[in-house]
């Protein structure tokens, strides 16, 4: 360790974390958003008020790494309950963190709906345009010729469909009152990732309602590709099926 | 340049190499240390290079690496740092 | 204050339910419970709670699951297909340990079905409708005075023993406008505490709520805890109605609608001199297995009768064990019998 005296520490775990270790695979971007969620939780002092739902997918024991309470909800129905814990007690602050299979596939009608009813919760929204927990078939967000175990040859949008874009789709809704995509593929966006979800949680902590933070995120494991490959692969490829940048700012 | 420390938890790192990647000074590289999941784990084989920018630890998946830095500079922050 | 109002099965449940504390009602339209819904909407806002028509029977049974959650006494209500969508919910609710209650006003089924009354759901609400080893507390009203007392005994039940709750009614129960004696309202805030749910972790463990144990021996305990508090109402929490049973040579069983229609069966063959009774599950599970089993050693025959084609006939045979003969008579499709046809049928055993 450094000696006390000369070295202060500049970067430290943030405190709404617990010390357990996240289950996710090498170089997986799941762990970044977690911890800049964990950052933002840190930042606006809302642990003590925070419910964090984690969904179906990779990130289903997310809630255990929090120091706040959590909940584990039924594949794709995070944004119903969100929906039912934020009524029943509006003083929460209510973080929906999901996947890509589970909002935009199987949740697709709950996400619409709590965004379109201006449900005071933050929908931290992973694109992996991958289901990574199962094994890397095809998401709703796969690219039009990307190869999954269940199109083996490649999305095929003339059968299989295009790419979901939820962010644009949520935009187009009178409630959301932030509705932004984006990217973990260097520090400089990680950074602005990091004001992205803090931002969405502000809102509803100042009670502006609804927030989706849509995040490029890589899946090394189902794209068979090296974390920083991965990462170089969002850049060059990705961010142009996804295009970056605030949607919708009502703040 | 500001002197930096980074200090890895051997059990958290999964040695993605993201950390390895990012530093502008060389300061990392994956080692032949295994940890008790089996993960070869990053070591700074530079740590005289390190200004303590933080890349690293802003990258990693697993927060798995804290910072340090000199006293003097400890108030630059480190959001943001650029590339030197 | 005792109330005596003019009001149907399904607005005396929903007043019952929010006269019990309720807080947070979510649903979506589907006959024959319309008014629970609609009377939800007009009265549970101004009692302080929560109402909101969901997207779907998925949304609104997850939008409980996430009320109860936050320890507020939560409610959804279908019918028959409706509560169908509901049953991996009502499965996750069972796997968290979360009190909810579900009303289901049953129609004719399967599929769309009709919206007559039935009792074809009666499998699905007594023997896990949903994935996985669960049990929910039944209970099957009658009458809309016994719907309004047994909404607001769900409740109770469903928080003392952390299991969810469905009132299994039927759509001619829900429509029928009887005179009906409401409870007091209660206060939330007397309800004894929910030190398990998440209202944020202030100066307290953070509370999780989950139904997700990926190691078998973990999930192992947790099951078998949970079965302990279901033999803990088995032992505990059965309720029936006897009629005429002292002196019976015919019992009949029937339970919900179907049990008030028996009663009019054991009136007309009382006063024909045929000794017939009636034994009425009021908790479908737990079931009364053990009134049942003590009826069949002195009766010539138990004959259940029911709006399906025989579903709580088979718990009827569990408990009877080849005591006593065990005819079956059942109407399909919504078709309600009259007691003229089921005395007929109770000749045919006297």
């Amino acid at each position: 360790m450094p000696e006390a005296e000369t070295m202060v520490k500049v970067f430290a775990r943030p405190t709404s974390l617990n010390e357990k270790h996240f289950t996710y695979c090498p170089g997986c971007d799941h762990g970044l958003i977690t911890r800049l969620v964990a950052g933002a939780i840190d930042k606006l002092g809302v642990q003590e008020r925070t419910v964090f739902i984690a969904p179906v997918g990779c990130a289903v024991f997310a809630y255990e790494w929090f120091r706040c309470d959590g909940i584990q909800a039924s594949h794709g129905r995070a944004a119903a309950v969100a929906t039912g814990l934020k009524r029943a007690n509006p003083d929460l602050v209510v973080i929906s963190y999901q996947g890509d299979g589970d909002l935009a596939a199987i949740g697709t009608a709950e996400t619409i709906h709590a965004a379109n009813r201006g449900e005071a919760i933050t929908v931290i929204f992973v694109n992996n345009q991958i289901y990574g927990m199962t094994g890397g078939q095809m998401a709703p967000t796969t690219l039009p010729g990307q190869r999954a175990t269940s199109c083996p040859e490649g999305r095929d949008v003339a059968t299989m469909g295009h790419p979901l874009p939820v962010a644009e789709m949520i935009a187009t809704l009178a409630a959301p009152a932030y509705v932004t995509r984006q990217s973990l593929h260097d520090p400089r966006h990680v950074a602005q990732a990091a004001k992205a979800i803090e931002k969405a949680l502000r809102y509803q902590v100042e009670g502006k309602g609804y927030s989706l933070v849509e995040i490029l995120a890589t899946c090394p494991t189902g794209w068979r590709m090296p974390p920083a490959v991965a990462h170089q692969h969002v850049a060059d490829v990705v961010t142009g099926a996804f295009p970056l940048g605030d949607l919708v700012d009502r703040g | 340049m500001p002197k930096g420390k980074v200090v890895v938890d051997r059990e958290r790192c999964k040695g993605c190499g993201l950390c390895v990647a990012v530093c502008p000074f060389g300061v990392l590289d994956l080692s032949k240390d295994y940890n008790s999941s089996g993960y070869a784990v990053v070591t700074a084989v530079h740590p005289e290079a390190c200004t303590g920018c933080a890349l690293c630890a802003q990258t990693c998946p697993d927060v798995a690496i804290e910072v340090y830095r000199e006293k003097a500079a400890a108030g630059t922050p480190t959001r943001g740092a650029g590339r030197p | 204050m005792a109330e005596r109002q003019l009001m149907t099965g399904n607005e005396a449940m929903a007043e019952a339910a929010i006269r019990a504390g309720l807080r947070a009602y979510f649903g979506y339209p589907i006959t024959p419970q319309n008014e629970v819904l609609e009377y939800m909407a007009a009265h549970l806002p101004q009692a302080g709670g929560a109402f909101l028509q969901a997207e779907s029977e998925v949304a609104a049974i997850n939008m409980c699951y996430g009320a109860a959650a936050a320890g507020v006494r939560a409610m959804t209500s279908s019918s028959s297909p409706g509560v169908s969508l509901k049953m991996e919910g009502i499965s996750y609710l069972a796997g968290a340990d979360l009190p909810c209650v579900i009303l289901n006003a049953a129609r004719g089924g399967p599929g769309l079905g009709n919206i007559a009354p039935a009792q074809g759901d009666y499998f699905q609400a007594t023997k896990g409708g949903g994935h996985g080893d669960y049990r929910l507390i039944v209970l099957a009203p009658s009458t809309g005075q016994e719907a309004a007392e047994l909404a607001g005994l769900a409740f109770d039940l469903s928080d003392r023993y952390r299991v969810p709750a469905l009132i299994l009614a039927d759509g001619m129960l829900g429509q029928m406008m009887e005179p009906v004696t409401l409870p007091p309202p209660r206060d939330p805030g007397t309800l004894p505490p929910k030190p398990w749910a998440l209202t944020g972790a202030k100066g307290r463990e953070p509370n999780l709520i989950a139904s997700f144990a990926l190691e078998p021996t973990v999930l192992r305990e947790i099951n078998v805890k949970r079965y302990a508090r279901y033999r803990e109402i088995e032992a505990r929490e059965v309720r029936w109605e006897e009629v005429a049973t002292e002196d019976a040579e015919v019992l009949l069983i029937a339970y919900g609608t179907m049990g008030r229609i028996a009663k009019t069966v054991v009136r007309r063959g009382r006063e024909r001199g045929v000794k017939v009774g009636l034994l009425r599950p009021i908790t479908l599970w737990p079931f009364p297995y053990a009134p049942i089993r003590t009826l069949a050693e002195r009766v010539k025959a138990i004959l259940t009768v029911e709006l399906s084609a025989g579903q709580m006939w088979e718990d009827v045979r569990l408990a009877v064990e080849g005591r006593t003969a065990t005819p079956f008579y059942g109407e399909l499709g919504g078709v309600v019998p009259t007691p003229s046809d089921i005395l007929q049928e109770v000749l045919r055993y006297a």
